[in-house]
């Protein structure tokens, strides 16, 4: 009897504490449908790569997954859509990769050189400079892009990888960012490397750069990211199909109804799909440094 | 090991602040001198001037035979140890110890003997292997000193190394600091705010204040023979007692105290007496009226006002003190005389014991 009577009191209490986490079950339902929102194209997209173009065309996105996964995987990646036959997939994500990884270590170097020279340097104007430097953040790359290409073409640099990068590679936020970190590494560390005998370029490569590891995961991120996605400037620098990157090149795939072709539906989005997911993965590994180099400030 | 000397070192910073006023001093090899004064009294910078990491403005610095105002903080044959340890916190122990004889291009196995002798002397063998932030303060502070160790500095700087530290461990490690260089017998300059660090460390005392030398001399000298009233306020917990006197026909009154000397001054001027020079006498001559007594265990202080001056006195613990009137005596001899206006220290001559100007004995309450 006992028994029964503490099982109900038991349910009575967990019943009082259900009533209380109504707000708890809102909040999470719509937490929950902004994630289905985020994720419904991703979703439209891992169907639509299975199913044949053809069903696609017809009905759409269905629930329903096909069979064709592997036969789009080998056409996406393998086979070239262009009148070369060289902008296969895997040369595009060769030449994403190169784009984001040099934008993105191009940034970095830049930048942290830039800010050690307007930090630890007693230079005329050095503030000047660092405003300069960051007024620049008011003028992205779409501003200047016209006098940017004629320098690219001018020096003959169109169709190469220096000319997709070099123009990019200055960055007003890897600067301020390395310069608000150096600013907050002590005095004092400097000083014990003077009189440990480290001239400026030692006390860079072996303190300053191990010190900002988590900065420089930070950046990285962020600018390989900012690199991969880029489409314009690849739009332009870029003719030859042998340099088209991913986000580029997916253009390129027939996705309208021209006479009596067929849009290729699952080639394009399986195009789509490997483009998302090195800037995915780079995200993952990088995760715990990000975090870390955007908010550690004690060093 | 080497022996240092300033002449008329100055520091002007690029705004026009005088840091330092000319200042000239010789440290003897082997010495160990402290540079104690309030905050902004200028002895950083005349540390950071020595080590190299601020230019000299004027004067000349010489560390051994070498002038070395141009010398680069490396090639000074220094070592410095910092307030807040400066240790790299990316390398370990080990390579933190080492960083500075691999920067000189010394032989791997050169280095490694160093560093083991150095872990050794301070205690860091277990702790080769692990990063700064593994350690506690004490033992960051102990790295750091390692750091400076293996260099065979001809000269240690140490700026303000205990004052991150907790009470009971810059005890010890003031301790551990002393007894290092007496054994390593290297000549090292000093910096603290700490009077209590500069009493019990130094072979002798440089007391700065507003970027001026206002004494050098040992702690006795300092602590006893105050030159100036900066000084006598600074040293010693609590510090010196100053009050006003007055100065006529060879006799010195203050309160009932009437001591005859000879100076060279007539009128009013500023009496410095020790806490720990008065003592209770019922037949004093100074009536004191005790507002607070301060219970330290192994003494104990009376603090209170003599016609309307604060006055405070050291007892020993065995004397009970309570507040309220009392009567108290002094030994003339340990008396400081100072202007009144420039506060400098004046000379005196004593002539004999202090004599009680009023007759009558108002019974005290000791």
């Amino acid at each position: 009897m006992t028994d029964i009577s503490a099982h109900a009191h038991a349910i009575a209490q967990t019943r009082k504490r259900t009533w209380f986490k109504l707000e708890t079950v809102f909040d999470h339902a719509i937490l929950i449908l902004g994630s289905l929102l985020m994720l419904l194209p991703l979703l439209i997209m891992l169907q639509t790569v299975t199913t044949p173009d053809l069903e696609t065309m017809k009905l759409g996105p269905t629930f329903t997954i096909g069979t064709e996964l592997d036969d789009n995987f080998r056409k996406a990646m393998f086979e070239a859509s262009g009148f070369s036959g060289q902008n296969t997939g895997m040369n595009m994500l060769k030449n994403s990769m190169i784009l984001g990884l040099g934008f993105a270590l191009g940034k970095i170097v830049i930048g942290m050189m830039a800010a050690y020279a307007i930090v630890y340097f007693r230079l005329r104007f050095a503030t000047l400079a660092f405003w300069l430097i960051f007024t620049t953040l008011l003028l992205p790359l779409e501003v200047r892009i016209l006098p940017s290409y004629e320098i690219v073409q001018q020096l003959g640099m169109m169709n190469t990888y220096q000319g997709l990068i070099i123009p990019l590679i200055a960055s007003a936020t890897a600067t301020f960012f390395f310069r608000q970190f150096f600013r907050s590494v002590p005095e004092e560390l400097i000083e014990a490397a003077r009189i440990d005998g480290a001239g400026p370029i030692k006390f860079f490569i072996d303190i300053l750069v191990p010190l900002s590891q988590t900065m420089i995961a930070a950046m990285f991120i962020i600018m390989f990211v900012y690199g991969w996605n880029q489409y314009l400037w690849p739009t332009m620098i870029t003719t030859d199909e042998n340099m088209y990157t991913l986000v580029r090149g997916i253009k390129q795939i027939v996705q309208t109804l021209e006479g009596n072709n067929i849009p290729e539906f699952g080639r394009a989005n399986m195009l789509a799909l490997i483009a998302i997911l090195p800037p995915v993965l780079v995200v993952i590994f990088f995760q715990s440094w990000f975090v870390k180099g955007l908010t550690e400030s004690d060093k | 090991m080497a022996q240092v000397s300033l002449d008329s070192v100055r520091k002007i910073y690029p705004n026009g602040a005088e840091a330092v006023t000319p200042s000239s001093f010789h440290i003897e090899d082997g010495e160990f001198v402290v540079l104690v004064g309030p905050s902004g009294c200028g002895k950083s910078t005349l540390l950071r001037m020595i080590a190299g990491l601020e230019d000299i403005t004027e004067g000349t610095l010489s560390i051994g035979e070498r002038i070395v105002n141009d010398v680069d903080p490396a090639d000074r044959d220094i070592a410095m140890v910092f307030q807040n340890y400066a240790l790299y916190p990316h390398m370990s122990v080990r390579k933190n110890i080492a960083y500075g004889l691999k920067n000189r291009k010394t032989p791997k196995d050169v280095i490694d003997a160093k560093v083991a002798e150095a872990a050794a002397m301070l205690n860091l063998n277990d702790y080769l292997d692990r990063k700064p932030s593994q350690l506690s303060g004490g033992q960051r502070q102990r790295v750091a000193m390692g750091r400076a160790i293996v260099r065979d500095p001809a000269l240690f700087l140490f700026d303000e190394p205990l004052s991150n530290l907790d009470a009971k461990l810059r005890n010890q490690m003031r301790i551990e600091i002393k007894a290092l260089q007496r054994r390593l017998g290297v000549t090292s300059i000093y910096v603290t705010h700490d009077q209590v660090e500069a009493m019990t460390m130094a072979d002798r005392i440089i007391v700065l204040n507003g970027g001026r030398i206002e004494q050098i001399g040992t702690p006795s000298e300092i602590y006893h023979n105050p030159a100036s009233t900066f000084v006598a306020s600074f040293m010693g917990a609590p510090p010196m007692n100053l009050v006003a006197g007055e100065l006529s026909e060879g006799i010195l009154s203050f309160a009932g105290l009437d001591v005859p000397m000879t100076v060279d001054h007539r009128g009013p001027v500023t009496l410095g007496l020790r806490p720990e020079d008065l003592f209770i006498d019922a037949k004093g001559p100074i009536a004191m009226e005790v507002d607070l007594v301060e219970e330290l265990g192994a003494h104990r202080l009376l603090h209170g006002r003599v016609e309307g001056q604060q006055l405070t006195v050291h007892l020993a613990k065995e004397i009970a003190a309570k507040t309220g009137p009392l009567r108290l005596s002094c030994d003339p001899s340990h008396l400081c005389l100072f202007h009144p206006d420039t506060g400098k220290r004046m000379d005196v001559r004593h002539k004999a014991t202090p004599q009680a100007r009023s007759n009558t004995t108002v019974e005290s309450k000791a």
